[in-house]
């Protein structure tokens, strides 16, 4: 790897790392298209290094929360049962639906949640 | 029950590749009227169960670009010491607005992508 590369490689996963613990989300998702076009990996390689990445900060970040008493068991462990089967589920479904008209169909929904978090 | 169909829901989604967590975010916000940092919190702990096996199963599979994961995760780690103490610190409402801005950034960028990405 060229060192140019390397450099872009620690300021991908400090930015990326920040938005995770800031925003509690989202690290994954500038990682993989950072990956990309930034260090040419193979999209399917790009997402399996952005998840191995993005785990161990995740588990930080959580840690961070929980000493500040930012933590509710009780709900965190329901929706996670959800969100185990709906992710599952998501995956199946993959190839079965017009997944492109989805993302733009959320993406609407996201700006308007965004909107509606700021204006209430 | 609310709290495992809003994870269903937000697994499914995010299973097909569009948004990864962000979506789970305003839902916890919006459905079960938690603060933004709780919502943040569950968002960060539930990821770790399946994104440990997605780990796993790539890491078997070699799919992990193992020569980029050192820089990445050094970095990434400090970033989300930085952003998990600011995002704990930080006054909720002020939180909610920062988060707005990047759901909105992510929204936008659904929308205008083309390709199926899967995203933690």
């Amino acid at each position: 790897m060229k060192p140019r590369g390397k450099i872009s490689l620690w300021i991908m996963g400090f930015i990326a790392g920040i938005i995770n613990g800031l925003c509690g989300s989202g690290g994954g998702t500038i990682l993989v298209p950072s990956l990309v076009f930034l260090s040419k990996v193979r999209d399917h390689h790009a997402h399996a290094t952005a998840i191995a990445v993005i785990l161990p900060l995740t588990v930080i970040s959580s840690f961070i929360y929980a000493k500040s008493g930012i933590i509710d068991m009780n709900i965190t462990i329901k929706v996670t049962i959800g969100t185990v089967i709906g992710a599952y589920i998501g995956s199946k479904m993959l190839n079965k639906l017009p997944i492109n008209i989805l993302r733009k169909l959320f993406g609407i929904f996201m700006i308007i949640a965004a909107i509606r978090m700021v204006i209430k | 029950m609310i709290e495992i169909l809003t994870g269903l829901a937000a697994g499914i989604i995010g299973g097909m590749g569009i948004g990864g967590g962000t979506i789970l975010i305003p839902a916890l916000v919006f459905f079960i009227k938690v603060t933004q940092q709780i919502a943040q919190s569950i968002n960060l702990i539930s990821f770790i169960p399946a994104a440990s096996l997605a780990v796993y199963i790539h890491y078997k599979n070699g799919n992990i670009e193992k020569d980029m994961l050192i820089p990445l995760i050094i970095s990434g780690v400090i970033g989300a010491i930085v952003g998990s103490i600011s995002a704990v610190k930080l006054d909720p409402s002020l939180l909610k607005k920062i988060f707005s801005g990047f759901l909105f950034i992510m929204g936008t960028y659904e929308i205008f992508s083309k390709k199926p990405v899967k995203k933690p």
